[in-house]
């Protein structure tokens, strides 16, 4: 049986693959955003912005690749929308398949395109004089950390994808989770943010995420962020995947 | 051919909510036939063929396809089927032959490339098979959504409403291809709400009608039972079709 889903996983993923090489417009529209962020916000208010020394852009990064990821989802909803609006889904699950590898199809993909995207932006990172004198275990923990948030998300953007009713219900979704940085250190310290403000931008997943990924490659101690970070991960992959799969059961026989 | 019917359904029933879909359907699928299932829209002839191709669970009743219960034994169901939707179910980023492939490859046919090309011969697509399908016309994908549902040669075959939206000739031609089939074995499910293709193709036609079936039997049967007005439409409408073919100068063959 999971030779049967390995099997089928793999003819799917194949097939979604060649939907981004067809459309890499998607990945390029994905990266745009950050990356247009990253150029205003390091060019234009960087200057204004004191984050206690160090360039900008470094500060700036991981809460711009957290951004990418949370615009590239909207893709993963787009492509699983199409499925299920035009047939394609219900034909999927009418064959004789291991069912479940019609969405993992879809989420390996998903993992894929954000990989591509996240690497532009740290290209662009790179030339607009963002260094790193990181090691490979701590660049490899910040990929697994990235892969980790865009498996959250992208099992979060299953739900719209399964279940909208039009294109706009789809991308809609995504636009509070490309909100969340600016209300966490990802621009800015959060130390000069009034009293509740402070409170959510501490608390919420975006800060311990962000302070992680920058504590790693600028060779810093994480402290308790990287737990944190990791279980905000895995928690939001549970409860993601939870209503996913129910959705999922509820939408299919 | 078996005494086993294709399909066997008994006392069906599925409600959304407070509305009531199907309120009991009986019906028996001979194989090797094709059997038209009759109904206006809203009539529960989707909602049937979603239970029988295991994609949605039934709340009352028992169903079998091809001697499998759908409730019980979905995989064998699902390994002895096809549905071909509502709506074509192609992959329009990818080309007609890929499509093909990519079924070929889920069923684990051998050669999927050579099976791609035979149905791309046999349904008239070998031209356009290394296109991108948001380039088909609406006939096109119809053949190439019909010749995806062929690989593997299920013997049940589901087409829920196969014609609607299609041109004249387009209609003609997956006719044709349906009676291909049924001449090979196949059983065909058709559901249509278009009372000409039931009387062209099937060998048996029922009425479904809010959720019952209301009259189930052999066109010859069924036409002493329909009232004079109806026969009346019926026989209108192939006659403005053959005027509009003959016009145009179609022959029912593809140039």
């Amino acid at each position: 049986m999971t030779t049967d889903a390995f099997h089928d996983t793999t003819v799917l993923l194949k097939r979604s693959l060649r939907h981004i090489l067809r459309s890499p417009d998607t990945i390029i529209t994905t990266a745009v955003t950050p990356i247009v962020m990253l150029l205003l916000f390091v060019y234009v208010f960087g200057g204004a912005i004191d984050v206690g020394g160090g360039e900008y852009v470094t500060y700036l990064l991981p809460g711009i690749l957290l951004i990418t990821v949370a615009s590239g989802i909207a893709y993963t909803a787009f492509r699983l929308f199409t499925d299920v609006s035009g047939g394609l889904f219900e034909r999927f699950q009418s064959m004789p398949i291991a069912r479940s590898s019609v969405l993992w199809a879809h989420v390996l993909t998903s993992i894929v395109a954000n990989l591509i995207s996240l690497v532009l932006v740290v290209l662009v990172a790179l030339a607009m004089g963002f260094r790193s004198g990181a090691g490979v275990l701590a660049w490899l923990a910040v990929l697994g950390i990235l892969v980790l948030f865009t498996l959250a998300l992208t099992w979060l953007a299953v739900i719209p994808g399964l279940t909208a009713s039009s294109i706009d219900g789809v991308s809609g979704f995504s636009y509070p989770l490309i909100f969340l940085p600016f209300i966490s250190s990802a621009f800015v310290p959060t130390d000069g943010m009034p009293g509740p403000v402070r409170w959510f931008a501490d608390n919420q997943p975006v800060t311990s995420i962000v302070n992680t990924i920058r504590g790693l490659y600028g060779e810093q101690a994480i402290g308790n962020d990287g737990w944190i970070a990791v279980a905000w991960c895995v928690g939001l992959l549970v409860v993601a995947y939870a209503l996913a799969m129910s959705t999922y059961r509820r939408k299919i026989a | 051919m078996t005494t086993t019917p294709a399909i066997q359904i008994a006392g069906l029933t599925k409600s959304y909510g407070d509305h009531a879909v199907l309120r009991g359907v009986d019906l028996s699928v001979p194989s090797g036939t094709i059997f038209a299932l009759l109904g206006s829209n809203g009539a529960g002839k989707t909602t049937a063929v979603k239970i029988l191709s295991t994609l949605l669970k039934a709340d009352g009743g028992t169903a079998a396809v091809n001697g499998y219960d759908v409730a019980g034994r979905p995989a064998e169901v699902r390994a002895s089927i096809s549905l071909t939707g509502q709506f074509a179910a192609v992959d329009e980023i990818l080309t007609g032959r890929e499509n093909l492939v990519l079924v070929a490859e889920l069923r684990r046919i051998e050669d999927a490339g050579r099976v791609a090309d035979d149905l791309l011969a046999r349904f008239g697509l070998t031209e356009a098979a290394g296109r991108r399908v948001a380039t088909y016309s609406g006939g096109m994908r119809r053949r190439l959504d019909i010749a995806m549902s062929l690989i593997g040669d299920p013997p049940v075959l589901f087409l829920d409403e196969p014609t609607t939206g299609l041109d004249p000739q387009s209609r003609i031609e997956v006719w044709e291809t349906v009676r291909t089939l049924a001449g090979q074995g196949t059983t065909v499910l058709l559901t249509t709400q278009y009372l000409d293709e039931a009387e062209q193709l099937a060998d048996r036609i029922a009425i479904l009608h809010e959720g019952r079936i209301i009259a189930d039997g052999t066109l010859a049967e069924l036409k002493q039972l329909l009232p004079p007005t109806t026969v009346e439409y019926v026989e209108k409408q192939p006659t403005l079709e053959d005027i509009f073919l003959a016009i145009i100068g179609y022959d029912g063959r593809e140039k």
